[in-house]
């Protein structure tokens, strides 16, 4: 009963967001034009060099996805924030922890809605065969996705408070999911140019075990994130 | 004076005797590495730091989650004091590595595991005093620091792990292994008296910033009162 209840919470809080999304749809077109420029740029850094595009297209993909996630990420708490509506958040009956979930599932879908369109963008531009290997690299993606979004979500609702929020979302969380970051970019290397996921199981043991630990303590601090 | 001020000055004063015999004993009489040389003698205070280091930040761990559970602001100063010396730790850790890796790899910097385990934790943790200093009022700074002191130490492990299997040419630990370790007796004698040293030293800066911290919260305090009456 209580795991329904909490369910039912989460989904409220979830589906406000989409529905917002839905109507401004400001967050994704930003994300998307964003991961676009991105991709290009990666191109100017790197010159038209195929081969040495190829080389480095593992972690030119997870750049894109990650700063393309801390973009969305960023505007996660901005409703809230512009309208001063995080006291109503509090006042809505329950545990916090489905307002923590139901944010974190935002999060990973508009995340993951925005890695599906750059999947396709980028193999394109970059010239991979990545079809064959779509099965292991949405594994890959929605792993490191939720390790990503884990940590991320609780520090866009602290710094949501903060002055300087834009510089210290980035500041924060990129350090602090560093194995997300190394995790993934190895899987997706593996999978792109080497011996394919039987190889790197390590590699998807850590991510998952990350994502088993922050899904668990995220939720317990978000707690003390949001008391005013 | 104080009976606090006493026990800090004390603390102040054997940690500097440690120190000048423990870094007398590794700069002048221990014998040069076989191998290294004279420049291994950096090592002694190197090891030294990152003890005091690891352990800053530990304390703010258990500070972190003593102020969350008892909103206590004594054990959020403590949080922040033993940070901010976390941080200072980390430096000399870095910056006598960098020294070490220069006459010893021939260059500045290589992204060896531990190497990198050591600069991610300076951010972390370099982050968790920014993100204190952008709060905009003293509980929010210790509200969020504490969230982040728990999870800044949480990631220590896990990064660990992360960049071991990244890559590795550090060399292996000599002092904690199995069979017990392979360093000349004397040298670990030297070793753990500038260990003590420096978690001395940890311990009279962290009293000190403690004290500093305190004072800040009761001129806050203050102001608040003041403030009230008009």
């Amino acid at each position: 009963m209580v795991v329904a209840e909490v369910m039912r919470r989460t989904w409220a809080m979830t589906w406000k967001d989409v529905r917002v999304e839905l109507r401004a749809r400001e967050r994704m077109n930003a994300m998307l034009f964003f991961a676009g420029l991105v991709l290009f740029i990666f191109n100017f850094a790197l010159g038209p060099d195929l081969e040495r595009l190829r080389d480095a297209a593992p972690g030119l993909l997870w750049l894109a996805f990650l700063f393309t996630g801390m973009l969305g990420l960023g505007r996660s708490f901005q409703a809230e924030r512009e309208n001063e509506c995080f006291e109503e958040l509090l006042l809505t009956p329950g545990d916090r922890e489905s307002l923590y979930f139901g944010k974190l599932a935002g999060n990973i879908l508009f995340m993951v809605m925005a890695e599906l369109l750059i999947l396709p963008l980028f193999a394109i531009l970059y010239n991979l065969d990545i079809w064959s290997r779509l099965p292991g690299l949405v594994l890959v993606a929605v792993l490191g996705t939720i390790g990503f979004s884990t940590i991320g979500t609780l520090l866009a609702a602290m710094t949501a408070h903060l002055r300087a929020r834009e510089v210290m979302l980035p500041l924060l969380l990129f350090p602090l999911t560093v194995p997300v970051i190394l995790g993934s970019v190895r899987a997706t290397e593996a999978l792109l140019n080497g011996p394919g996921l039987v190889e790197v199981g390590h590699w998807l043991k850590l991510l998952v075990g990350f994502d088993v630990v922050f899904l668990v303590v995220c939720p317990l601090l978000f707690e003390f994130v949001l008391e005013e | 004076m104080s009976r606090p001020l006493v026990v800090t000055r004390v603390v102040g004063a054997l940690a500097g005797a440690v120190l000048a015999v423990g870094l007398g004993l590794a700069f002048f009489v221990v014998p040069p590495d076989a191998v290294q040389g004279e420049v291994q003698r950096i090592m002694y205070l190197h090891l030294g730091a990152v003890a005091a280091a690891y352990f800053a930040f530990f304390v703010t761990l258990l500070a972190s989650v003593r102020y969350l559970w008892k909103r206590d602001l004594r054990a959020d100063a403590v949080a922040v004091a033993s940070a901010e010396v976390g941080v200072l730790f980390t430096g000399v850790v870095l910056a006598s590595g960098s020294i070490w890796g220069k006459s010893t790899w021939g260059v500045w910097w290589t992204w060896d595991a531990r190497l990198t385990l050591t600069a991610i934790t300076f951010t972390i943790y370099v982050g968790y005093l920014m993100l204190r200093a952008f709060a905009e009022e003293p509980q929010a700074a210790a509200r969020y620091g504490a969230v982040l002191g728990v999870l800044g130490f949480l990631a220590i492990p896990l990064n660990h792990f992360a960049v071991q299997w990244w890559r590795t040419l550090h060399q292996p630990s000599s002092i904690i292994r199995a069979g017990g370790p392979s360093m000349d007796p004397f040298m670990l004698t030297v070793v753990l008296v500038n260990v003590c040293g420096m978690l001395l030293l940890y311990g009279y800066l962290l009293l000190e910033r403690f004290r500093l911290e305190r004072i800040r919260h009761q001129t806050l305090q203050l102001r608040l009162t003041r403030g009230r009456r008009g």
